[in-house]
């Protein structure tokens, strides 16, 4: 299979002549105190300051959130959609591990 | 069968059954090459949309409506970027994407490429332009490609203020002196053709349309879309005392839909070819901001290079 033909693992090329393009920072906002925090998208910041300064600009102007984690992308590992199989297949099957499996009289309560 | 028919099989097995298609998943060339071109496209539409209403900011005609367009335009900055940032997942550079648009390999809206000669063509972007953005983007929202699905999402939630503030600018001018209400006919006079022009070519012209609708790129045709536009936009336009510039407007009791006149497609190639009233005007703001804002850049990163050169000095 050709090389181009497979963007499976999409990489950033970055050009030779452009040495000053920013990081690329991805962004997680918590909408409000009790809930955890989401991905939301990414941007490119020169730090991590400035990843929070861009992603408050970007992403909260409308009171979306109360706090954000910004972290960059190129520390992000992730699973290959190739292994998904052999990653979650095995928890279809284990119908055991839910409370339906089990079956008890209806007139017991509260269980 | 090849293994690589076998795979397009799968694709489109997903596609069919309404699976989202993520960054990482395998997917034809064809369709990641489509999507970098779409999704740059309507990202660098956002960003040269700036310039015509920019235009208007330090003119507005009250504080309301300068914050009103202050917020609009910073609105369509954000999208820009979200676009930008979904299109950055399929394997492009910010920068190659930067490099398209300010070599013009990349294309922006054409209606961008017309000016803003009154206050009221900022009431009439809003209006059509922004009410012709959202049927495109409603519509997008439900696309197969995940990050575009969810920036389209994003962007179609802030994107309804836009066409209130604009319309209510139009609304206001109607009710105002005869001199007013002028001016908000003859912004709608200019601003209609193009609005129309913003779905893109006729669909027995549009070649790519098929293979989008197929891979759910797109759910409507441009035609189905820009009728729908012209169908909701009628009665505001009704509402508002102002005629649309089309004689051949009119209700089709038996299709249940407006018919309309024939655009000017000369026109339309023209200004997508770059012969538009304002395209050198607008790359040139764009590529001159990008140039003149390259020691702003630099000397950020020369400033993070020196706090992190600081920092492992300091536990060294």
């Amino acid at each position: 299979m050709n090389k181009d033909k497979n963007p499976q693992t999409p990489k950033t090329s970055k050009p030779q002549n452009h040495t000053t393009e920013w990081p690329l920072w991805e962004v997680f906002i918590r909408s409000k105190n009790g809930l955890e925090h989401r991905h939301v998208g990414s941007l490119h910041a020169a730090d991590a300051d400035m990843a929070i300064e861009n992603a408050r600009d970007v992403y909260t102007r409308r009171q979306e959130g109360v706090s954000i984690w910004v972290v960059e992308s190129r520390n992000i590992t992730a699973s290959n959609p190739e292994n998904s199989g052999e990653l979650f297949e095995p928890a279809k099957d284990k119908i055991y591990r839910h409370p339906t499996f089990y079956e008890l009289p209806i007139e017991l309560k509260h269980i | 069968m090849s293994p690589e028919i076998k795979l397009e099989d799968a694709f489109q097995a997903r596609i069919d059954d309404e699976q989202k298609i993520e960054p990482k998943d395998w997917m034809p060339e064809k369709y990641r090459k489509t999507h970098i071109r779409q999704i740059s496209q309507h990202a660098h539409s956002e960003i040269v949309g700036m310039l015509p209403e920019g235009n208007w900011i330090t003119r507005a005609p009250s504080l309301k409506r300068k914050l009103g367009l202050l917020a609009k335009v910073q609105d369509e900055a954000g999208h820009g970027l979200y676009l930008y940032s979904a299109a950055e997942t399929l394997g492009i550079s910010r920068d190659e994407l930067f490099d398209q648009l300010h070599t013009g390999k990349a294309k922006y809206s054409s209606i961008f490429n017309y000016p803003t000669l009154s206050w009221a063509d900022i009431g009439a972007i809003g209006w059509l332009v922004d009410g012709a953005a959202i049927i495109n983007q409603v519509m997008l929202t439900r696309t197969s490609y995940g990050p575009y699905a969810r920036a389209m999402v994003r962007i179609c939630k802030e994107e309804s203020f836009h066409q209130r503030q604009g319309y209510e600018i139009m609304l206001t001018l109607c009710q105002g002196m005869p001199e007013q209400k002028a001016m908000a006919q003859d912004a709608l006079n200019r601003f209609w053709w193009p609005s129309l022009m913003m779905f893109g070519p006729r669909d027995s012209d549009s070649p790519n349309t098929e293979q989008s609708v197929k891979w759910k790129i797109k759910r409507k045709t441009n035609d189905e879309l820009r009728q729908q536009f012209v169908d909701i936009t009628v009665p505001q336009a009704e509402y508002l005392g102002i005629t649309i510039p089309d004689p051949d407007l009119k209700w089709n009791e038996d299709r249940g839909h407006y018919d309309f006149g024939e655009i000017d497609w000369e026109e339309f190639w023209q200004v997508v070819k770059g012969n538009g009233p304002c395209n050198k005007e607008r790359l040139k703001a764009r590529v001159d901001a990008w140039e003149e804002g390259a020691w702003v850049r630099e000397a950020a990163v020369a400033y993070s290079t020196k706090i992190k050169n600081n920092e492992v000095k300091r536990t060294a």
